[in-house]
């Protein structure tokens, strides 16, 4: 409808409703405008709220509405045309603005939704993470208690504290009512209780360990729990109405036997002992998972610490008796070394000292025996001299078991004559056998080699020792004496089992039988008989002058030629035939001849005995070196002198044959290894023999050493050096 | 005196002198290396024992008398060689009291050196004279035509 500009318009008749409307539409305005002022507000608080374009949107939206309604307001009355203009422009920006809005809040809406979505998510996820800080705190204190109590438990090796500590960390990580540990006893068939927590002394309550509880807990290595009410765990009165509850764990008893390589320790019996845990009564406590896992641990931590502590004490104790082992045997090495050392000193002076006067005794008195004397002066001077070679016979045998007992003594090994041995025996044997009117008989076989390679001087005091017991026992009828080789069947005996002969090609058996018709032997006594120093009584009572070595010396002989000797005998009265086997090397040449102890007659043929042969002699004492010369030149040799080690190897060359060192000079050993080194081809090599005053055991080691050829005992007269040149060419070898 | 007398005195001189202990085995070992070709073998040995000998004992006194500490080292080497010596020659009491004399010089014992030395020099002037007395005697068999008997020294 159309209405003028000069006609006012008239107030309708309902004004009131105008009125209100206009007063709403005031209000409205109002609260448009209000509206972005609190927006604005909001859009400068929260810096971090997103859609700020769409608040000033909304704004703009509000402010525009809210103009409009303003505008409104003059439009009740009549208005001009330029309210009306700008009330449609504010009307129509209003639309455009808020259109935009709505088709905004359409993008939007999922966005909001979601952040609404996400914002619940992300409190879910903060719930969880609350949790799971939870646990891992609640297991890093649990952690925390196992490393303090495995610090404890292990801070000590004494079984005793270990188990004590045991029980009482555990009790205060864990605020335990009772703690307590059974041990099996010895027996195994029970448990016993060893330690608890709260009772300090405990009754020494036993329980046999074959419950149903029990062997639930030892079956498994968890924690298990079980009944208050089981014997193990009915500790104490009561405290409550409600007990707590209890737990069971077993502790493996871990020996050193228990770990094999390739077994692992479950695999194998073993001993365990039971610990129990209680809560405490009357509270809601319950037994937690990582509580369980942490007495578990503590079990096996308690094992392991246990075996540690019973290592260490067995090692402490076999390092003690180790110790005390070791005192003692150093004691004994020492008390035995001062032994051996008084011992050697003993028969050093023995050696020297005894022999010299009894050589002077024998020899004076058989000087004597040569001159005129009255009948009881030639008595006398017998019975001086039989005694005096009872004496020399008895030093000389305590001496030789000595060295023979030291393992000391080594035969002489040389080339000689056999049936000469026998004949000397028989000749020395004749004068007492015929005074006591005895007959003595001597059968070589024929197949017995002429010269034989041993032990000449051995072999004659042993055969002289046998056959002088058989004449010495015998009070009438004869003795026979046989000798023949071994042969292989008739080598191995009954009576010796442990004496295997070997035949070969270099060696024989020589088998010796010296038959008697004397007082024959006890069989009580038989195994008496080879013992030094012990006679039977019997043999006691007559004038037996010996030490009762005898036989003890010729077994040992006999030993050292790889031989055997026994007696065999019907019993008393019947006689006795002692037989001997001794090991002897064939001699390949039989040039070899014993010569004459005399050899005066032959003073002016000896020059021919090694003729040409060049000998170099070093010994720094003039006359020794000139002795030892005039000997050589005696027996032909083509001598030369050195008093110098120098001196010797300048001219020592492959043309000399023998070179005599004194060792007792201080280079003497170095000359023959300088010797050695220069000429080394064997046989270009002269043959280096040592002379020296003293022979013992250390001195022939130290030429033998230092490979020189033999050694030769200082004085050396004419026929023992002779001797020596002709073994020394012939074998090339005296040691 | 004849000869046969002299050369009977001689055995009975040489006799004596073993019996006595002067000398040993040695001595006799010597005095069958005299020969055609070595005729005056054990004068010259003896001599030389001698030579050596005097010259050892000087020694000896010299080290021994040191007022500042004996070198006992030094002693027990010359006290070693005149053993040597001794024992070649079968200077037999001379030897023995070598020994005995190198026990004390172990010890380091001053005054059973100094009586070991006075016991040795006694020895070795008694053996010097008692050869020289031989060799004298000797020289007088060969002077008057004979011959020295050691054939008859068999006991040995």
């Amino acid at each position: 409808m159309e209405s003028c500009n000069c006609i006012e318009p008239q107030l309708p008749p309902d004004e009131l409703l105008s009125k209100y409307q206009y007063i709403s539409d005031f209000f409205i305005a109002l609260a448009y405008f209000s509206i972005p002022l609190e927006l604005i507000y909001f859009v400068k608080k929260s810096a971090v709220f997103p859609y700020r374009w769409v608040l000033v949107q909304f704004g703009a939206f509000i402010v525009l509405c809210g103009a409009t309604h303003l505008i409104n307001l003059w439009t009740f009355t009549i208005h001009s045309r330029n309210v009306a203009i700008v009330m449609t422009t504010a009307k129509i920006l209003t639309a455009v603005v808020s259109c935009a809005t709505a088709l905004m809040l359409v993008h939007i809406i999922p966005d909001l939704l979601s952040v609404k979505t996400r914002e619940l998510f992300l409190k879910n996820k903060a719930a969880e993470l609350d949790r799971e800080m939870g646990l891992i705190r609640t297991q890093e204190e649990t952690g925390r208690h196992v490393r303090m109590l495995t610090h404890e438990i292990r801070s000590t090796l004494d079984r005793h504290t270990i188990l004590k500590t045991t029980l009482v960390e555990l009790g205060r990580t864990l605020s335990l009512e009772e703690c307590a540990l059974w041990m099996p006893t010895r027996t195994g068939l029970e448990l016993q209780l060893a330690y608890t927590l709260r009772q300090q002394n405990p009754v020494g309550y036993t329980v046999p360990i074959h419950l149903p509880v029990i062997n639930q807990v030892f079956s498994s290595n968890r924690a298990v729990k079980i009944s208050p009410n089981s014997p193990v765990a009915r500790l104490r009165p009561l405290a409550g109405k409600y007990p707590g509850e209890v737990v069971a764990v077993r502790v493996p008893l871990l020996h050193l036997s228990n770990f094999q390589i390739n077994d692992w320790p479950e695999l194998s019996t073993k001993r365990y002992a039971l610990m129990v845990l209680m809560l405490p009564s009357d509270s809601a406590r319950q037994w937690h998972t990582y509580e369980l896992e942490l007495v578990e641990v503590v079990a096996d931590q308690v094992a392991v610490a246990l075996s540690h502590a019973a290592i260490l004490e067995e090692s402490m104790r076999a390092r003690d008796l180790l110790m005390e082992q070791n005192v003692a045997l150093d004691l004994a090495r020492r008390e035995a070394e001062t032994a051996i050392r008084a011992r050697n000193d003993f028969l050093a002076v023995m050696n020297h000292e005894m022999r010299t006067p009894m050589h002077a005794i024998i020899a004076l008195s058989s000087l004597l025996q040569e001159t005129e004397l009255t009948p009881e002066q030639r008595l006398m001077v017998e019975t001086i001299l039989k005694s005096s070679n009872l004496l020399a016979t008895l030093i000389n045998d305590v001496l030789d078991l000595s060295r023979l007992e030291d393992g000391s003594l080594q035969l002489d090994l040389g080339s000689f004559n056999l049936a000469a041995v026998f004949r000397e025996v028989i000749n020395l044997i004749r004068p007492i056998a015929s005074v006591k009117k005895l007959l003595v008989t001597l059968h070589l076989a024929p197949d017995l080699p002429e010269y034989a390679i041993g032990d000449e001087n051995r072999l004659m005091q042993t055969l002289l020792n046998v056959v002088g017991n058989a004449v010495k026992f015998s009070k009438e009828g004869s003795i026979s004496i046989t000798a023949f080789v071994a042969k292989a069947e008739s080598l191995r005996d009954p009576r010796a089992p442990d004496f295997f002969p070997v035949p070969s090609d270099n060696h024989f058996y020589l088998r010796v039988q010296v038959k008697d018709t004397g007082s024959g032997i006890n069989p009580q006594d038989y195994p008496k008989l080879f013992t030094k120093f012990a006679q039977s009584q019997s043999l006691a009572t007559k004038n037996s002058g010996g030490s009762g070595l005898g036989l003890a010396i010729c077994k040992r002989f006999v030993h050292l030629m790889d031989g055997h000797i026994w007696l065999e005998s019907e019993g008393l009265g019947k006689g006795c035939t002692a037989i001997f086997m001794v090991k002897l090397g064939i001699a390949e040449c039989c040039t070899e001849s014993k010569l004459p102890a005399a050899t005066k007659a032959g003073m002016n043929h000896a020059r021919t005995d090694f003729p040409g042969l060049k000998v170099i002699v070093m010994d720094d004492n003039g006359v020794s070196r000139m002795v030892t010369k005039g000997l050589l030149v005696h027996l032909g040799c083509d001598v030369t002198g050195v008093s110098s080690g120098d001196e010797c190897l300048r001219l020592i060359s492959q043309d000399h044959h023998v070179l005599f060192i004194d060792v007792c000079m201080h280079d003497g050993y170095e000359v023959a290894r300088r010797v050695h080194e220069k000429l080394t081809k064997r046989h270009e090599r002269p043959l280096t023999v040592a002379l020296t005053a003293n022979s013992d055991k250390a001195t022939k080691d130290q030429c033998r050493r230092v490979g020189m050829n033999g050694v030769v005992l200082k004085p050396v007269s004419i026929d023992k050096m002779r001797s020596v040149l002709s073994d020394l060419l012939e074998h090339r070898i005296l040691l | 005196m004849d000869v046969i007398q002299m050369q009977r005195t001689w055995v009975e001189y040489t006799k004596s002198l073993y019996r006595e202990g002067f000398l040993d085995s040695q001595f006799a070992q010597l005095q069958l290396l005299q020969d055609e070709s070595n005729p005056d073998f054990v004068v010259e040995v003896v001599s030389l024992f001698f030579e050596d000998s005097e010259r050892l004992l000087n020694e000896l006194t010299k080290v021994i008398d040191q007022q500042q500490g004996v070198d006992f080292k030094k002693v027990d080497a010359h006290v070693h060689q005149l053993k040597g010596s001794s024992s070649s020659i079968g200077a037999q009491r001379v030897k023995n009291a070598c020994v005995a004399f190198r026990s004390f010089c172990d010890e380091q014992n001053i005054e059973g050196s100094l009586r070991c030395l006075h016991q040795v020099k006694q020895e070795y002037f008694l053996v010097k004279n008692k050869l020289e007395n031989l060799f004298s005697l000797e020289r007088k068999i060969v002077a008057a035509g004979g011959s020295v008997p050691t054939e008859e020294l068999n006991f040995l």
